[in-house]
């Protein structure tokens, strides 16, 4: 089993994810930032799985997989919204709940 | 019927007004004179209920004992139970309840203070009682503790919404005073919960698991609860929300403020304090004492001060409440008796008193009482009602004020045998003295209000007219009972006395100490 | 009592209680007017006569009933039968026992009954003519009612918890009646003072009954008159309940120190004096110190002693009064100070064991006091006014009804021979037992110097009587307009009062003059005192002397003689419209000729009772008495008032508003303050919040590896 390798993979796409999360500021690839976050998540699940002979990590990749199915469509939902009203997808516009 | 009251009596009337304020919820906002009916008829079915309840009480024939007691499970996690049940204290502060709120609905039917919005407000209203009379019926100290929590939004949306110009402040004023009140009285109740011999929110049987906790925790659970419903009462020094919250509050809410919300307060020393930890009490006796005499002489000074109708009514509150604490401080029978009494004659008297500044302002559109003057010339009726109102809340004998100040004073000539007697008759001389002061205030506010001829601005203003038929009906009951209770003061008395007893001469029995309370038994 | 159960009446001490159907229903005698109260105030307007038929109805079957339980008592004390009548119903439970309510009729009951509803049906009557077309007529007369009722109320209490009661009701009354014309500004001020006045002395009831109910264990007059005589309360605790009480009767009745707002409280209509702060509620007073007796007489030691609280108050008080009597102008002014003055001689003569001198003048002086003041009413129903000097003078042929009874009040209340005044005052001064120089015996003990005061007021009263009648119906009218005699409504209520006047005296003949059979002698003692019974002290009678009668006959005289001198011949020499000597005792200084003077002035006896006694109790004494009244004693009270409010403002607005307030709010402050600094960090940014995250997840994570 290549574990080792698999882990390191989850790592970097997690690194990417957080970067894309954190440093971009169009609002779509903040939402793929995060799927990429979700997605690393799922390749250790899925590797810790098959590393223990189990399919428990399988079964909870697919949970987080249909998760960010949802999340995803009420990101873009409120991407859209936002699109709508302003024009512009730029999260740092996008203050509202500043207290 | 019996059957049936014993086991829905109380949990009918106590829930019927959330589910009317249910039903409301349902009714489109613009539908004015339907949300006034239901909410007419839910609290009249409550009233009649009531009335049912007092018929049956009578029928038992056991004031000292719970009637209508249901037990059932609740939380079972925490050995919370739902335990109702009402003996000779509570019935006459439920009465009281049931009784106030729809004379509310009656004087509010045709002027709803602004913004208007009958619907939310009679909602309020509806929820209150619910809070109001589930506090009087709670045998449970969660239970309690809930019902007691559940009173204070409503009253926080009541004066932050429908107040006057300060309302927002004092809403605040209100709500976090009480809260944290109320956060310490849950602790206490929790220390209570952890520290009594058997683990159990259960008000009959904690008096005797609570004999075994040690003095020292049991003066410090007490000291929570004393917050707690000191700042209820309120007692000097934690009175400084009353007068915001009365001046602010529109006159509905005042009336249930002072009638019934503030008897919360002490009816929770009389109910839970006192039986439960019976030697704390004695410890803190002479404090409360003090605290409740300077409450009296200064409430008085303070209405001296006024030129704000309103808010010398409400500081007048402060100084009755005195006299109620005077009472419960003493620890005996006859104290206890006359705060029971003063509590119902003080929501009879200053609800009306909040009644009329309510109408007052109303008609002249000030209640500055350097501005005000010969109420008599221009509402004859109104101006005789306020100055027997004046003459009720001033202790007059013949009429039911007098029953909660003179036997609180006479008893403090004799309190209970721990007590020392000195201190609790040099209470009596001060407490004495408040009632002079207190004609001095009343006395005067009346010249200023209703004697001599009306000033040049009100002189021929159309606006001052004599009170109206809700006004008549909301008042007539209320004026009634001030001068029955105050003619037969044994209707009131015989259903507390047993009450009363019963609850100090189990203190007696579960007092490891053994030199109890009873002072007919000391001296 | 009409529900409710009606207890077995209970025997009290050894004499045998007296029984009838009038006597076991006086309840009955306060239950009209308390009725006729409600009835006019809800439906008197639609009465024809607005509701004053209702009061005089209910009054009027009151005085019935008053009536024949009088007579029943009296045949029951001539069968032999004196204890009292109690009977009770529950009134109130408390810690376990029940605290009853009823009534209480003996001897002292059953006279102050009769007073009362004599006085109040006349009154009445009276009153339809005085203040008929009044603003307020009905209500007027509802109250009047409700007086009634509560006074009633208040002698038939059968316990100290329902005395209390009554009397803080007449007070009320008296509150409301003397501010019947509310609408200036000194009535209800002269209204809100008596009140309150009262209120002060009503301190001392509250507390008093209070240490009696303790000490004794109950609240019943009888229970608690036989503890104090038994003993059973200590000496210690009786005296502190008796000087409690004390201060109510100062307040009630007026009694000096606590007198100034009698005089005010005529600002009400002439009826209301006349019933109210004359005849019946400023009794009050008395009355309870006879009632809870066997405490006073026990408390203050009066038996033995020659000096005590009570009797010093009173004889203080009749000074006080007669002195400040003489420099009023306003007539009902000079009435008020003399009302002082006689309760000074009623409280006296129960400080020094004269208990039945005492109630026989509270008697008499109910009778000739409201003939004196109604007279002055229907004067000033003429004149429109209450000035003697500005408006008065030679009304004696215009009002010739008024001016008779007018007079026989003031013979009677100067204590000539004859008239009712004279029996009551002498006995009073027979019982002060300060007079072993005129040969008498008996007493309870050497109260000299309160004789002597007696006897100084006695001269004071009959020379400021003079003045005021002279100044009323002597000499020329005043005033303007041509007055009139009153009608029938108000002439027949005089003479009636005046008939009273002459003859109330005669009950009470005094034992041994041999005026009359013997069987006449001390009726009025044999019918109200009560012998034989536990809850009355054991008290002296002194023996009655013709010397001291003579004497006090001349003292009265000479004071009557010498404003007689000053007004009737000094005065009306100089003008009939003449009030004052125009070259009075101030022009006077007469040191370097006075050896010729002394002839001229034939031995100065002009000049002595003009100027020295006269002229010094008219000038200076009686004027430094009302300035100390006005200035002293008036301003004490007013400054307490007003400190009082400087007190409530300081607390008010420096103690509540800055203090108490400031420690509530600076809570509210804070956590304001401190969110609007941590609002900061809450920016909208989500990108923000999510580094944020991370880096806390991070240094978490960090921590967590470290430690484990």
């Amino acid at each position: 089993m290549y574990l080792n390798e698999m882990l390191l993979l989850g790592a970097v796409l997690f690194c990417i994810g957080v970067y894309g999360v954190l440093a971009r500021r169009n609002g779509v690839l903040v939402l793929m930032s995060i799927e990429l976050i979700l997605n690393a998540v799922n390749i250790n699940l899925v590797a810790f799985g098959a590393f223990h002979d189990t399919v428990q990590g399988q079964i909870f990749a697919l949970f987080v997989i249909t998760v960010a199915a949802a999340e995803v469509g009420i990101g873009l939902a409120i991407v859209l919204l936002l699109y709508r009203n302003r024009r512009s997808i730029d999260l740092d516009q996008v203050d509202l709940m500043k207290g | 019927m019996g059957e049936f009251l014993n086991d829905w009596g109380l949990s009918i009337p106590t829930f019927l007004p959330i589910i009317g304020a249910a039903v409301m919820l349902l009714i489109p906002k613009d539908r004015e004179q339907l949300h006034k009916l239901i909410a007419l008829a839910t609290t009249v079915v409550v009233a009649v209920f009531g009335l049912l309840l007092l018929i049956q009480f009578i029928d038992n024939d056991n004031y000292g004992a719970l009637n209508f007691v249901v037990d059932k499970g609740w939380i079972d996690v925490i050995d919370s139970r739902y335990i109702m049940g009402i003996d000779g204290i509570s019935l006459p502060l439920m009465l009281l309840t049931m009784l106030i709120v729809p004379l509310c609905v009656i004087y509010s039917w045709n002027h709803f203070p602004e913004p208007h919005n009958p619907k939310a407000f009679l909602m309020l209203l509806l929820i209150l009682e619910t809070g109001m009379i589930g506090t009087f019926a709670a045998q449970d100290l969660i239970l309690f503790f809930v019902f007691f929590e559940v009173v204070l939004l409503p009253m926080y949306f009541m004066i932050g919404v429908w107040g006057g110009e300060n309302r927002r402040y004092a809403a605040i004023k209100f709500f976090l005073f009480t809260l944290f009140g109320s956060a310490l009285m849950l602790v206490s109740f929790l220390a209570l919960y952890f520290l009594a011999d058997s683990s159990t929110f259960d008000m009959r049987l904690l008096p005797e698991a609570a004999a075994g906790i040690a003095k020292s925790s049991q003066v410090w659970v007490f000291g929570g609860m004393f917050l707690g419903f000191g700042i209820k009462v309120p007692m000097f020094p934690f009175h400084t929300w009353l007068p915001d919250a009365h001046t602010e509050a529109p006159t509905v809410g005042s009336v249930i403020l002072a009638a019934v919300l503030l008897k919360l307060g002490t009816y929770g020393f009389v109910r839970i304090a006192i039986p439960i930890l019976p030697e704390a009490a004695a410890e803190w006796a002479p404090f409360i004492g003090l605290l409740a005499v300077i409450g009296i002489i200064y409430g008085a000074l303070g209405c001296l001060a006024q030129r704000d109708l309103k808010r010398l009514v409400a500081f007048s509150s402060v100084a009755h409440m005195g006299f109620v604490m005077l009472g419960i401080a003493t620890l005996t029978d006859f104290g206890i008796n006359a705060a029971v009494f003063g509590m119902v004659a003080h929501g009879l008297i200053t609800g009306m008193l909040f009644f009329l500044a309510g109408s007052v302002k109303e008609r002249y559109h000030t209640l500055d009482m350097s501005r005000l003057g010969g109420l008599l010339v221009q509402a004859p009726r109104m101006g005789w009602i306020l100055g027997f109102c004046a003459m009720a809340s001033l202790g007059l004998p013949g009429l039911a004020g007098f029953w909660g100040e003179f036997p609180a004073i006479l008893a403090s000539y004799n309190p209970a045998a721990v007590l020392a007697e000195e201190t609790f008759r040099s209470y009596m001389v001060i407490a004495a003295l408040g009632t002079v002061l207190a004609a001095g205030y009343l006395l005067w506010m009346l010249q200023k209000t209703a004697f001599g001829t009306p000033r040049e601005e009100f002189a021929n203003d159309p606006h001052v007219h004599d009170a109206t038929v809700s006004e008549y009906m909301a008042w007539a009951p209320l004026l009634i009972l001030i001068l029955v209770l105050g003619v037969y003061p044994h209707l009131l008395f015989g259903a507390t006395d047993p009450a009363v007893i019963n609850s100090l001469s189990e203190c007696l029995d579960s007092s490891t100490s053994g030199a109890c309370f009873d002072a007919a038994a000391g001296k | 009592m009409l529900n409710a159960n009606i207890a077995a009446a209970e025997t009290a001490g050894k004499a045998v209680a007296a029984s009838g159907w009038f006597l076991e229903n006086a309840w009955l005698i306060w239950l009209f007017p308390a009725v006729s109260f409600l009835l006019i105030l809800l439906f008197g307007k639609r009465f024809p006569r607005g509701g004053s038929e209702i009061g005089i109805a209910a009054v009027g079957a009151s005085f019935v009933f008053s009536l024949l339980t009088a007579i029943q008592w009296i045949s029951e004390v001539e069968g032999g039968a004196g204890g009292a009548l109690t009977q009770s119903i529950t009134w109130l439970t408390n810690d376990g026992q029940a605290i009853g309510a009823g009534i209480m009729i003996d001897g002292l009951a059953v006279m102050m009954i009769f007073v009362v509803t004599v006085v109040s049906l006349l009154v009445h009557i009276y009153s339809t003519d005085y203040v008929a077309g009044d603003r307020r007529y009905t209500h007027f007369f509802a109250f009047l009612s409700l007086f009634t009722a509560s006074m009633l109320f208040f002698v038939t209490a059968s316990t100290t918890l329902q005395m209390l009661v009554g009397w803080e009701l007449v007070g009320v009354c008296s509150f409301v009646l003397i501010g019947h014309w509310w609408e200036e500004k000194d009535n209800s001020d002269a209204a809100l003072k008596a009140f309150f006045t009262n209120r002060v002395g009503d301190m001392g009831l509250i507390i008093g009954v209070s240490i009696l109910f303790f000490g004794a264990g109950t609240f019943s007059v009888i229970g608690v008159n036989e503890a104090a005589i038994t003993g059973s309360m200590s000496h210690t605790v009786t005296l502190a309940a008796a000087l409690c009480l004390t201060a109510a009767v100062i307040s009630k009745s007026g009694q000096f120190f606590l007198h100034t707002w009698l005089p005010d409280a005529m600002a009400g209509p002439t009826p209301v004096s006349a019933l109210i702060h004359a005849a019946t509620m400023v009794v009050a007073g008395i009355f309870m110190v006879a009632r809870l007796y066997g405490v006073f007489f026990e408390g203050f030691s009066i038996g033995g002693s020659s000096i005590n609280t009570l009797a010093l108050i009173g004889g203080l008080t009749t000074l006080v009064g007669a002195t400040l009597a003489f420099v009023q102008n306003d007539i009902k002014r000079v009435l008020a100070y003399s009302t002082v003055s006689q309760l000074g001689y009623m409280v006296l003569a129960l400080g020094v064991g004269a208990w039945t001198a005492a109630l026989f003048h509270l008697f008499t002086h109910a009778f000739f006091k409201a003939c004196l003041f109604l007279g002055s009413g229907s004067v000033s129903h003429a004149v429109h006014s209450f000035d003697m000097k500005k408006d008065m003078g030679g009304l004696r042929k215009a009002m010739p009804h008024t001016y008779r009874t007018f007079m026989i009040g003031t013979v009677a209340l100067a204590g000539l021979p004859i008239m009712s005044g004279f029996w009551s005052k002498d006995e009073i001064l027979v019982g002060t037992g300060g007079w072993g120089l005129f040969g008498g015996t008996g007493g309870n003990g050497a109260y000299t110097v309160m004789l002597a005061m007696g006897m100084v007021t006695a001269a004071l009263t009959g020379a400021y009587m003079t003045r005021v009648v002279y100044l009323t119906f002597f000499g020329e009218f005043r005033g303007h307009g041509t007055p009139h005699e009153s009608g029938p409504r108000i002439t027949v209520p005089l003479w009636i009062l005046g008939g009273l006047a002459i003859v109330a005296g005669f009950i009470n003949f005094p034992a041994g003059f041999q005026l009359v059979p013997a069987s006449w002698e001390e009726k009025f003692l044999h019918w109200v005192e009560p012998v034989g019974v536990s809850y009355f002290p054991t008290i002296k009678h002194a023996t009655p002397s013709w010397t001291l009668a003579i004497v006090s006959v001349i003292v009265a005289l000479i004071g009557i003689g010498a404003a007689y001198y000053y007004y009737f011949v000094r005065v009306r020499a100089v003008s009939p419209v003449a009030t004052e000597l125009p070259d009075g005792p101030t022009s006077r200084s007469a040191v370097a000729r006075l050896g010729h003077r002394i002839l001229v002035n034939k031995y100065y006896l002009d000049w002595l009772y003009t100027t020295v006694i006269v002229g010094f109790v008219k000038g200076p004494l009686a004027k430094a008495a009302y300035w100390t009244n006005q200035n002293v004693i008036d301003r004490v009270v007013n400054e307490a008032g007003t400190r009082s409010v400087q007190a409530g403002n300081i607390v008010y607005h420096k103690v509540d508003q800055l203090v108490v307030d400031g420690i509530v709010n600076a809570t509210g402050k804070i956590s304001d303050s401190s969110g609007e600094e941590l609002r900061r960090i809450q920016t909208g940014k989500v990108q923000q919040y999510a580094a944020i995250m991370f880096a806390a997840a991070t240094i978490l994570a960090g921590i967590f590896i470290i430690v484990i």
